[in-house]
């Protein structure tokens, strides 16, 4: 099928230069992300929303070192990879296998910063009420029952990948995983107690447009790096990476405009999102020109479902489902109408002849979402069976971080009055009774 | 006529408007303070720096009313600002020599009186 010539196992350096770049590059979306989802919620949330983003770095980072990997990328098994690179054994700096020319390291390092952002995006639907210390334990068990599992359907060699579902950077593990997960947690943890009695907006959408445009500038890595190399697919996604958001924001200020007369910041933001999203299933393997219609028809389903979901009950609150679960859909399904063989070098899609590509792009938008909500469903049901999910009612109206972190993201100073340490003894100090 | 101050906790501003609204008063002047009563210090910890916080955020309500309107501005605002800890605020009913709309010059009771649309 494959036009491309076998490549050697060889490490090559431009490669290798570029991976390394690209890695840096997603590790930035994490924080990038944490900004951008601070500044959506309450000042007394900044925090606690910015610091569920850092601590997926260290929970996600971790887990996937010891385990995460391995049963992504261990051997070819239809389900769930294995064992055999538990605690980063074998992971060295050879390639990986024929195809590779980078480092195992470097690959493995690479995946991991995947890992880290998805379990990231996830917690966008859980802000302003869960507890710090149970999205700890949910984050180490969903970036490995969850993420790491799709990962291996996906990209290293699961029953997606054998069937040649195409996925270039994660429209199954990144993208609908942190979606309909989101959806699941948002279900089982429920509404933060003022949703849907009060207006609860936005507290400061110049970190929103910041962030939005840390993670655009991120996802050249994301997109641009998932071709692991410096070739023609890796060229196209990140080229495709800059037309699709940019057509998802002309797309965006016309709904806007239509809907409310005036082009908003936090919809333009959102629009960089959702054109980074439904462009990183796709990116290597369609035509630029295909990217662009892309961004502008995927908008719509995104936007809908965005106006649509405040309108419900469910308080998903950062609309993880819309921006990343649907455009990951749409995404993972357009590939299969206008994927070509001339610019991807594996498969043409629907529109060119081979219906079969739509298929099995339809299987994994079917199984990933299918998946994704029911174990991220039955795990903070067990989670929440052992530990209290939500912070009280009283914790939650003075903020999750003061609560959570004894810190404020705006405190002034005043009034504070410093406790000195006794010959290096901490002095005890009053706090106020919680009751 | 006279001038209600309500000190409350920040995250119980939202209750206060609720029930001020119920209880059909309107005009209120809302602002950020930071005051200090009877409760006990919160700790926080900057790096190395642990301080106690000595002044607490608080939410002050100013409303002008006609005399017949005064309990049930105090009993809106105890009813939405009360949650039983330390630290729920405080009330001050005030004389109010003198008030003047400034869009129509109507004085007294008519200022504080609200207009229908």
């Amino acid at each position: 099928m494959s036009e491309l010539p076998t490549l050697v196992a060889a490490i090559d350096t431009g490669d290798t230069a570029w991976m390394l770049a690209a890695t840096a590059l997603v590790l930035m979306m994490t924080p990038a992300l944490g900004l951008f989802y601070a500044g959506l919620v309450r000042s007394k949330n900044t925090l606690n929303t910015f610091m569920m983003c850092v601590a997926a770095i260290a929970v996600a980072m971790v887990t996937w070192a010891l385990v995460g990997y391995s049963l992504a990328f261990d051997g070819t098994g239809d389900l769930i990879g294995g064992f055999g690179h538990v605690g980063l054994q074998g992971v060295d700096f050879l390639p990986r296998n024929d195809e590779s020319t980078i480092p195992h390291l470097l690959f493995m390092a690479f995946q991991a910063t995947f890992c880290i952002i998805t379990v990231a995006l996830v917690s966008g639907a859980v802000v302003e009420r869960m507890r710090f210390g149970a999205f700890l334990v949910f984050a180490a068990l969903w970036s490995v029952l969850v993420y790491a599992v799709l990962a291996h359907w996906a990209f290293g060699g699961g029953w997606l990948a054998e069937r040649g579902t195409l996925d270039f950077a994660g429209g199954v593990p990144v993208e609908m995983a942190s979606g309909f997960s989101a959806l699941a947690a948002a279900l089982v943890v429920g509404a933060r107690k003022d949703y849907g009695r009060q207006a609860l907006l936005p507290h400061n959408a110049v970190y929103v447009l910041l962030g939005a445009g840390l993670l655009w500038f991120g996802w050249f890595g994301f997109n641009g790096g998932s071709g692991f190399n410096t070739g023609t697919n890796s060229v196209l996604a990140f080229t495709n990476t800059l037309l699709t958001p940019a057509c998802a924001l002309v797309t965006w200020f016309v709904l806007d405009l239509i809907r409310g007369r005036k082009v908003t910041a936090i919809g333009a933001a959102t629009a960089i999102i959702v054109g980074c999203v439904l462009i990183t299933p796709a990116g290597g393997f369609i035509s630029p020109g295909w990217a662009m219609v892309l961004g502008f028809l995927g908008a719509l389903p995104c936007y809908a479902v965005i106006v649509w979901r405040p309108r419900t009950r469910v308080d998903e609150t950062l609309d993880v489902l819309a921006a990343h679960g649907i455009a990951g859909f749409t995404g993972i399904l357009f590939i299969g109408l206008v994927a070509q063989i001339g610019w991807n070098g594996l498969a043409d899609g629907l529109f060119y002849g081979n219906a079969d590509q739509l298929l099995d792009q339809a299987l994994a938008a079917l199984a990933a979402p299918v998946y994704a909500f029911t174990v991220t469903f039955v795990l903070l049901k067990l989670i929440g069976a052992a530990i209290p999910l939500r912070a009280s009612e009283h914790d939650e109206a003075v903020g999750m971080d003061v609560t959570y972190h004894g810190e404020e993201a705006y405190v002034t100073g005043e009034g504070a009055i410093l406790v000195v340490p006794e010959d290096g003894i901490e002095v005890p100090v009053p706090v106020a009774d919680p009751g | 006529m006279k001038l209600v101050i309500g000190i409350v906790r920040p995250e119980k501003a939202n209750d206060v408007l609720e029930a001020l609204y119920r209880a059909e008063v309107r005009g209120v002047s809302m602002s950020r303070v930071q005051g200090h009563g009877g409760e006990l210090e919160r700790v926080e910890t900057y790096r190395g720096t642990t301080v106690k916080m000595g002044l607490a955020e608080k939410v002050r309500f100013e409303i002008a009313v006609s005399d017949e309107f005064v309990q049930p501005t105090v009993d809106a605002l105890c009813e939405g600002a009360r949650t039983g800890a330390v630290g729920d605020g405080k009330i001050f009913v005030l004389p109010l020599d003198r008030a003047v709309r400034i869009r129509t010059g109507e004085t007294d009771h008519g200022a504080v009186t609200p207009v229908d649309g």
